[in-house]
């Protein structure tokens, strides 16, 4: 997370990573002191406002004396530590992570990940054409986003932007588990019998466009979302007087979404509804 | 936190089950009529957000009422607790014992694990099916391993009811005394008492029946009527050895009446507690050091380093957690215990609580075992009335009570911080560690956790001193240790044996038969050994060293009639059932295992390669790279048949 350093300097830890010595703030995670380096270690769970969860096991590093190897996203890093990022078992977890991964969900939308794919090697299509998928409907519930569980990876994100870590709304949860755990509102209903508010930072986090904004699903769906065209404006929010940053993604003079910049120590990229989804009105042209 | 509940409404019964749990709502916010107060009031607040660890007790309430949890209990559940209505729905589709879908009030649960598919469970189960058809009002399901695999093949039967709280069971006859009806909480309830008007105008008390072994004749009528289900054996018969002179877990089974907190002292109960006490709790952790006590859950974790490191935080609360979850398949020994000498594990709690400096222990059970529930609901309160559980035990000036937690069907609640989720009302998900219970454990608190069976054996490391006790077994496995041994077996059972005897002794013991193909060591998360490798030392570290693990005591025998590939098969699908789903490798993975397994059920050699390299190489990340043990070993025992019995070749 970005924020302004605040209150004492941190001590720094001394450890080895991939032969080198590495020095971090106390606290920093193996994950951290990787991106210092410049070393690209991939992640899909680990989002820069949230705490992760360490689920998807994408960032797993070769930890010296460990019986398994450690989430970088999460573990923290301790003095004397002998880390390798790129160990032949490291890699291997990874490759078959990705291969489970895709070969049981939709990631054409996941950003980054068919170069992952490529790098590792890795062939999701080595479990056959029977190996079970997510396959699942998109749920279009409501005017404003959809959900398309066919995408997701269960990394959490959503719940906990939802929940404890931000919005503090708890409208949706992981269901069942196992293979046919969900994230879903009580009861498994529409998204509208629920406690969702549409502040929308359930789909700022999600990192593979299960969920999405009703606008970009449409575009897609109509094969008219084009990222190329796209320009993006970072503004303030007009709406009441806290300021959120407002970033619009504008395609042919419409806006298409609206996201928030991650890192504005104030809002972290969260909005509420108005914020969100209120920008008909701009482009309301009779 | 702004939660938002649904507007369905639980029934009367519904809500007379839950209130029966929480005690009635105070305001209306949480269902009760409103009143002038409640114009001044905000919820629940902190106060009912504290309860939020009542959560999986008011489903059980409901489940045992009702028989599944409707959107209307559910909700006002939530409101009870101010639980967010989308995390309850969570919880309740987290347990395999609970279901959001109406159903039968009768569920009738046939294992068709390991040792009972050894013993003709799936024959058994097409003939309860068969027999109960759709008008039975019975659901018949299959399950994994119920823990009475000695009595293979196994059946469990559970009507929801009301259940007459008409508090603890009648003393009795210790032996035969069949559990019939229970509830949560104090108070288990005597059969046959029908004061309470049940569904549909007719008397329905709440019952659970285990009937094993089971024939199709006795599963039935266990189905259709729990309440007069044949008797079920004694926990005594489930210890072949009962009554030899040489036995120190096992001593007491069979001889003392579980029911009696006077029997329990007359064979020597309560001289341990006294022991600690005199010692002081730091002297105590040392004699369990000293003892070399190693923790029999399967982690094989040395219990006093883990005693003094949660002795040693200053944070408090300090909790203690009695691991009774025991859902591995093939074991049963913990539940032997508890049903025998359930005194036992009450007055190791007490120890273990004194030398850590806690004062409150959970023990989680699994919901799976009715009969130990019912006997140490009775052993607490009776433990409690005498005061050697309260406010001042044994007159010592020293607290400590004992709390008991149902499991609702779910192995991963055996892992320990799945197991602190699942008590405070949260999926049983796995936390990842550090920090570690003894830093960060239940409710955030120093937890030391342990098994039923290395509680038990602090009894006698103090009564016999930790120099006599360490002498038992070899240098670094010390004492006494109990196996589970089941499968094609003359006499299955739980055998207690000092560390070092061999695999092949023990299961001359339990009278092996001819045509051994292969023994299971370890349970599901073990490892297959060859009949040639019989002399194995039964230690940890000679397990080990022979490239497999002694894991929680289980041996489970199978001759050349047991197919293979089917067993395989079955491990694969329980791992792939009681996958938390958290993280990928263990999620997905477990599903493509089981579809490789699937693939080359009957086939060998050349034509099962690809599948097998693939089976490999996905088990090997999920060895590496899964968050919890489930993950990490799940492949083992299926790896172990393929390289030291030549599954497949
Ligand atoms: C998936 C899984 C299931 C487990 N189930 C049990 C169990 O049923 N009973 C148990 O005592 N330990 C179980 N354990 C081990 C516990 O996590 C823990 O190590 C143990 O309770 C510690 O007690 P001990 O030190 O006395 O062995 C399980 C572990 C895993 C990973
Ligand atoms: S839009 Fe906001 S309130 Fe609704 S589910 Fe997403 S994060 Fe929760
Ligand atoms: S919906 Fe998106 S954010 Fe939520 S768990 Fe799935 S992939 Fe993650
Ligand atoms: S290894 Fe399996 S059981 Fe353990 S946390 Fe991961 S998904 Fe859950
Ligand atoms: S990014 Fe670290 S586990 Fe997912
Ligand atoms: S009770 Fe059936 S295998 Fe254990």
């Amino acid at each position: 997370m970005t924020a302004i350093p605040l209150g004492v300097p941190r001590r720094l830890v001394e450890f080895t990573l991939d032969g080198q010595e590495a020095r971090v703030p106390e606290g920093s995670t193996i994950l951290d002191a990787c991106r210092a380096a410049g070393k690209d270690v991939p992640t899909l769970c680990e989002g820069d406002t949230l705490t992760p969860k360490n689920a998807c096991r994408v960032c797993v590093v070769d930890v010296e004396g460990a019986r398994t190897l450690a989430p970088a996203c999460s573990r923290r890093a301790e003095p004397g530590m002998v880390v390798r990022t790129d160990t032949e078992r490291a890699r291997h977890s990874r490759k078959v992570v990705l291969e489970l991964l895709a070969s049981s969900v939709d990631l054409s939308t996941t950003p980054s990940v068919a170069q992952w794919i490529k790098e590792y090697e890795a062939k999701p299509d080595r479990f056959g054409p029977d190996a079970a998928r997510v396959d699942e409907e998109p749920r279009v519930d409501n005017d404003l986003y959809v959900r398309d569980y066919g995408k997701c990876i269960l990394c959490y994100k959503c719940v906990d932007a939802c929940g404890d870590q931000w919005q503090n709304s708890f409208a949706i949860s992981v269901s069942g588990r196992g293979f046919a755990a969900r994230i879903s509102v009580e009861h498994d209903g529409p998204l509208t019998d629920s406690a969702c508010v549409y502040c929308g930072n359930c789909i700022e986090v999600c990192p593979t466009g299960a969920l999405s904004f009703k606008s970009e699903f449409d575009m897609r769906a109509a094969g008219t979302w084009d990222e190329e065209r796209q320009s993006e404006t970072t503004t303030v929010c007009a709406y009441c007087g806290v300021g959120c940053n407002l970033t619009l993604h504008v395609q042919d003079n419409e806006i298409v979404k609206v996201t928030s910049p991650h890192d504005n120590p104030v809002t972290h990229g969260n909005l509420c509804i108005k914020g969100r989804f209120g920008y008909q009105h701009v482009q309301n042209r009779d | 936190m702004d939660l938002r509940f649904g507007d369905s409404k639980p029934t009367d019964e519904e809500r007379a089950a839950v209130d029966a749990l929480l005690g009635p709502p105070t305001s209306s916010w949480e269902g009760a009529d409103r009143s002038d107060a409640d114009l001044r009031w905000a919820r629940g607040g902190r106060e009912a957000r504290d309860r939020r660890d009542q959560l999986l007790p008011a489903l059980h309430a409901l489940n045992d009422r009702v028989g599944w949890i409707s959107e209307g209990a559910l909700d006002y559940v939530c409101r009870r607790l101010t639980v967010p209505p989308a995390e309850a729905y969570g919880v309740a589709t987290f347990y395999a014992m609970f279901s959001v879908r109406p159903r039968p009030a009768t569920v009738l649960h046939v294992c068709t694990d390991l040792a009972c598919t050894a013993g003709g469970a799936s024959e058994l189960c097409a003939a309860v099916e068969a027999r109960l058809g759709p008008e039975s009002g019975v659901q018949v399901e299959r399950s994994p391993c119920l823990g009475l695999c000695e009595r293979a093949p196994a059946t469990l039967a559970i009507r929801a009811g009301e259940s007459a709280r008409l508090g603890v069971p009648p003393p009795g006859e210790f032996e035969d005394e069949a559990v019939r009806a229970d509830s949560e909480g104090p108070g288990a309830a005597a059969p046959g008492d029908g004061t309470g008007k049940g569904r549909r105008g007719r008397t329905t008390l709440r019952a659970t029946a285990v009937c094993a072994p089971a024939t199709p004749d006795t599963a039935v009528r266990t189905a259709t009527a729990p309440e007069s289900a044949p008797t079920e054996p004694a926990p005594a018969l489930a210890v072949p050895q009962t009554g030899a002179p040489d036995l120190t877990l096992l001593k007491r089974i069979g001889t003392v009446d579980p029911a009696s907190l006077d029997d329990y002292r007359a064979h020597g109960g309560y001289t341990a507690l006294r022991r600690a006490f005199e010692l002081g709790p730091a002297a105590v952790i040392r004699e369990v050091t000293d003892a070399g006590l190693v923790g029999r859950g399967g982690a094989a974790f040395p219990t006093g380093r883990k005693w003094q490191a949660t002795a040693a935080q200053p944070d408090h609360p300090h909790y203690l957690v009695c691991n009774a979850d025991e859902s591995e398949p093939g074991t049963f020994k913990d539940r032997v215990l508890m049903e025998g000498d359930p005194y036992a594990l009450v007055e190791a709690m007490t120890i273990a609580a004194y030398a850590t400096g806690a004062h409150r222990g959970h023990l989680y059970l699994r919901g799976e075992y009715p009969r130990a529930l019912a006997r140490l609901t009775h052993a607490i309160e009776q433990a409690r009335t005498r005061g050697l559980l309260g406010d001042d035990v044994l007159g010592q000036g020293y607290a400590f009570d004992i709390e008991i937690r149902r499991g609702a069907g779910a192995y991963i609640c055996g892992e320990e911080t799945a197991l602190f989720n699942s008590i405070e009302g949260y999926r049983g998900e796995p936390r990842s560690k550090p920090p570690f219970p003894v830093e960060k454990g239940l409710f955030g608190r120093p937890t030391v956790e342990n098994n039923v069976e290395t509680l038990v054996n602090v009894l006698p490391i103090l009564t016999m001193g930790a120099e006599a006790y360490a002498a038992i077994g070899t240098p670094t496995s010390t004492g006494p240790k109990l196996f589970c041994v089941s499968g094609t077996v003359a006499r299955p059972g739980v055998y207690e044996l000092p560390f070092g005897a061999t695999l092949g002794e023990l299961l001359t013991l339990a009278g092996v038969r001819d045509n051994l193909r292969a023994v299971l060591l370890g349970g599901a998360a073990g490892g297959f050994v060859r009949p040639d490798e019989l002399d194995i030392p039964l230690t940890f570290e000679g397990t080990r060293e022979a490239g497999t693990t002694l894991g929680s005591g289980v041996v489970m025998a199978f001759d050349d009639t047991v197919p293979l590939p089917r067993l395989l098969l079955r491990i694969a699908e329980f791992f792939r059932d009681e996958s938390c789903g958290q993280c990928v490798p263990c999620r997905v993975g477990t599903v493509r295992q089981e579809e490789a397994l699937h693939r080359i059920a009957d086939r060998t050699g050349a034509d099962a390669a690809g599948d097998i390299t693939l089976l490999r190489e996905v088990g090997r990340a999920m060895r590496d790279a899964s968050i919890c043990g489930l993950g990490q070993t799940a492949w083992n025992a299926v790896e172990s048949a393929i390289d030291r019995l030549g599954a497949y070749e």
